[in-house]
């Protein structure tokens, strides 16, 4: 259980400015800007939950992942994790996470993956037995096998994702913060981590809290979003609950031969070419089907897609309300 | 201690991956140390004495330094390294595992080229040894051996007083080397030659005399005390302010995060 209750976090920025003078002035005196980078963020995360972390850059994700794990003190508010305030019981607080940087290795450049994942064990002091078992379990969930005698230098990014999703679960930690876990990764090692993640989330009970640019990733996995933005909290609910928020519109794209059809109330032409028409629909005023109906009557359908907002439309929407 | 091992393990698993690399940089240290040996080489063939040291006494004094800097450097090269753990985030994560953070930052690095100049030392103290005039009973070797594992302690506790200013700034760090390298540098002379003041600086400030020109005076027979033996031990205090700075700097890297 996470529990963060109005948690404040402000920077001090040296003001730099461009120039020689000012350059050597700034030796001697510093102008600071206070940067609020969190302010007065609350949210409770029951266990087992998975939560996708959403937000522009700059907007606090990272910040709060690092209170969270224990790396910051917040300047005022209150953090408890499974009841211990992070940053006070570090030591024993951190023994019961994992962390993914997508961006940064914990892995052991020169070296076999095995004896990075030996050393975790002995960091971790892990149980020799559940080591095993987490081990062989990991090995075969994320196809890790051929890789374990590899030096992590040979691995390509994605077998290297694998490895380090494998490193932060090897003390079978109850929370798994994953910061940007499927960056430049391509789409078959995308997939084979989000299943592994909804796998690890429904079968072990992990929580898990995603942090990530990638929509495709929150709309295969968060059940529930956070919404971040300036270091508020903008938004908290489910991911189907935001959609039908932000729109209901659905967008019909038809390609048909002959003739091309009128449209009629309900709908909106928002693309024609030869042979080609995209056209958003308001499910209120008109049913899908009557809308295929009225074309199909009036020209020659070969091919129609239905399709409701994207998760990328619906946040880009929510980056425009709230002017983040 | 098990864990620290099992590190050194990988460590030299690591470096040996590269091993041309490795006897290259070996053999460099090696060389540049040796550079500073001709120094006094040269110095002595001209002066027969500086400030009432032989050359072999001052060989001695080199070699103990030497020794003593190439140790810690081996061990503790994490601190030397230290604001570019904090830089690329690799602090971050030491701090998001459940070990005690200086052994952490300890763990982090360890350079086994630092092996040439730790060899130069060795072969300095086979030739010095023995020609500096001094007959090696056991409270000599003890006190030659407190010079080297004491010093080695003060060099560490610099390398932690570095670090503990990049909690601060990153920028402008060099003036440090002053003391580490420099120590170093200065130290293949018996500190008095430089005079009074930086003696003085050099025993109540940053304690490098006191594991080399006061006991090098009892092994000299210039000082009878038994309390010129364990000098060096005195020296070694210098950790506590050196791990009490480091922690302050700690305190404000977690509240400030940058």
């Amino acid at each position: 259980m996470i529990t963060l209750q109005n948690i404040n976090k402000t920077f001090r920025v040296a003001k730099r400015q461009a120039g020689f003078g000012r350059a050597v002035k700034a030796l001697f005196s510093h102008e600071y800007e206070i940067i609020h980078a969190l302010s007065d963020i609350s949210f409770v995360i029951g266990d087992g939950e998975m939560v996708g972390y959403i937000g522009p850059n700059g907007a606090g994700k990272s910040t709060t992942i690092k209170i969270m794990c224990g790396i910051l003190t917040p300047d005022s508010g209150v953090c408890e994790i499974d009841g211990r305030t992070p940053w006070k019981e570090r030591i024993a607080h951190v023994r019961e996470i994992g962390v993914v940087f997508g961006q940064r290795s914990q892995l052991w450049w020169d070296v076999p993956i095995i004896d990075s994942f030996e050393l975790i064990r002995d960091i971790y002091k892990v149980d020799e037995k559940l080591f095993k078992n987490n081990l062989d379990e990991l090995t075969e969930l994320l196809d890790l096998a051929e890789l374990l005698k590899t030096p992590t230098r040979s691995l390509s990014l994605g077998q290297r994702m694998r490895c380090e999703i494998a490193a932060s679960l090897l003390h079978s930690p109850r929370i798994l913060f994953l910061d940007e876990p499927t960056i430049g990764l391509d789409a078959v090692s995308k997939i084979a981590i989000r299943q592994f993640i909804k796998k690890l989330n429904t079968e072990r009970g992990t929580t898990v809290i995603l942090a990530t640019h990638d929509m495709q990733d929150i709309e295969a996995l968060a059940e529930r979003i956070l919404l971040i933005g300036k270091g508020k909290i903008l938004l908290d609910g489910g991911l189907d609950e935001l959609k039908k928020r932000s729109s209901e519109h659905k967008t019909l794209v038809i390609k048909y031969s002959g003739n091309a059809p009128e449209i009629c109330e309900g709908m909106a032409q928002s693309e024609a070419k030869e042979g080609r028409l995209v056209i958003a629909l308001d499910p209120a005023v008109l049913s899908v089907s009557d809308a295929i109906a009225h074309l199909a009557s009036q020209t020659e359908i070969i091919d129609v897609s239905v399709s409701g907002v994207s998760a990328e439309e619906m946040v880009a929407a929510l980056y425009k309300e709230y002017q983040i | 201690m098990r864990l620290y091992f099992k590190f050194f393990d990988m460590h030299l698993k690591s470096q040996m991956q590269y091993k041309a690399s490795f006897f290259l940089t070996t053999l460099g240290q090696f060389l540049v140390s040796s550079t500073t040996f001709l120094g006094i080489n040269f110095m002595f063939s001209r002066f027969n004495i500086v400030e009432d040291f032989a050359y072999e006494q001052a060989l001695l004094c080199f070699a103990v330094i030497l020794m003593a800097f190439s140790i810690a450097e081996m061990l503790g090269r994490g601190f030397d390294l230290f604001p570019r753990m904090i830089s690329n985030g690799e602090f971050d994560r030491a701090l998001a595992r459940p070990r005690n953070i200086i052994f952490q930052v300890l763990v982090a690095k360890m350079d086994f080229t630092r092996l040439g100049r730790l060899f130069q030392a060795i072969l300095v103290f086979i030739y010095a040894i023995p020609n500096c005039g001094i007959i090696w009973t056991w409270d000599k070797i003890t006190t030659l051996s407190l010079m080297i594992v004491c010093g080695s302690l003060v060099f560490f506790g610099l390398f932690l007083v570095y670090a503990a200013f990049s909690f601060f700034t990153i920028e402008g760090l060099e003036f440090m080397n002053i003391f580490t390298d420099g120590g170093k540098e200065f130290g293949r002379y018996p500190f008095s030659v430089y005079g009074k003041n930086i003696l003085r600086f050099l025993t109540f400030v940053v304690p490098l005399a006191l594991f080399q020109y006061y006991p090098l005076l009892y092994l000299l027979d210039r000082e009878q005390s038994a309390f010129f033996m364990f000098i060096p031990l005195i020296g070694v205090l210098f950790l506590l302010p050196s791990y009490a700075f480091f922690r302050i700097g700690l305190r404000r890297y977690i509240s400030t995060g940058s």
